[in-house]
């Protein structure tokens, strides 16, 4: 089996540790809403890499469909209340 | 709501932008093509309001800011063509080290040993400026990024819910 150290080493970085990687790939776990719930401490790294992809896709997702609603209701909204939404968001 | 937090700086710059663009055209225009063409100025206003309320160095803000700024231009300048060289050129190195390693590895589930194979890929292409970044760097943007798409969706929701009452 080929060395491990060698899979893990980038050209132009300093050594990568597993440990290293295995601490990033923890964090991300932390932020994805199923995959922290889940029942076993240790998720592969493959699957958790997979969701986080599929939670900034739905991200996008819902990025863009604010941004059609916001752009719908600026059609409908007058200038004057928007002005007074401003200022009550502020404080 | 703490006046030096990132949800702050972003809502205060997202809705200064929302009132330029809702003053652009004040009479009403709801037909398909404007909404569609202010859907996309609303979408980059707060990518752009995003990036600009990021205090830490970040790579993605920097390709966020750099993509909206060259597909407003509509040109390339000497500068962008050399940046959109040298992106190419790191990712032909990167691509020709992940060929090198993937006949000699697998992806491994349960190891420590992450596979860097299709999966960081598809985050590469996810993350913005994600092709030139080493595996390290990609994982530390990618939870950033999560963390700031997260603010801007809950900013957007709280505006789009006041605007609709």
């Amino acid at each position: 089996m080929s060395s491990r150290r060698s899979r893990s080493r980038q050209s132009g970085s300093s050594r990568i540790t597993d440990d290293q990687i295995y601490d990033l790939v923890s964090k991300l776990q932390q932020l994805l809403p199923e995959v922290r719930n889940s029942h076993s401490d240790k998720v592969s790294a493959a699957k958790v890499l997979q969701e986080t992809c599929n939670y900034i896709r739905s991200l996008h997702r819902e990025v863009d469909d604010l941004s059609e609603r916001l752009s719908e209701l600026l059609a409908t909204t007058d200038s004057a209340q928007a002005a007074i939404i401003r200022s009550l968001l502020r404080q | 709501m703490n006046p030096s937090s990132l949800k702050s700086r972003f809502a205060t710059r997202f809705l200064r932008a929302l009132t330029q663009i809702h003053a652009r055209k004040p009479i009403c225009s709801s037909s398909p093509t404007e909404i569609f063409r202010r859907y996309r100025r609303i979408k980059a206003a707060a990518d752009k309001s995003m990036a600009y309320s990021v205090r830490s160095r970040k790579t993605w803000t920097g390709a966020v800011l750099w993509k909206l700024r060259s597909r407003s231009c509509g040109r390339r300048s000497a500068k962008t063509s050399t940046f959109i060289k040298s992106q190419q050129a790191i990712m032909k190195r990167t691509r020709h080290e992940k060929q090198n390693k993937n006949t000699t590895t697998t992806t491994t589930t349960g190891e420590h040993g992450v596979g860097f194979g299709v999966e960081a890929s598809e985050l590469r292409e996810l993350v913005p400026g994600g092709e030139a970044m080493d595996y390290c760097n990609l994982l530390d943007e990618t939870a950033h990024y999560i963390k700031c798409l997260t603010t801007q969706v809950k900013v957007m929701k709280k505006i789009a819910d006041f605007y609709s009452l």
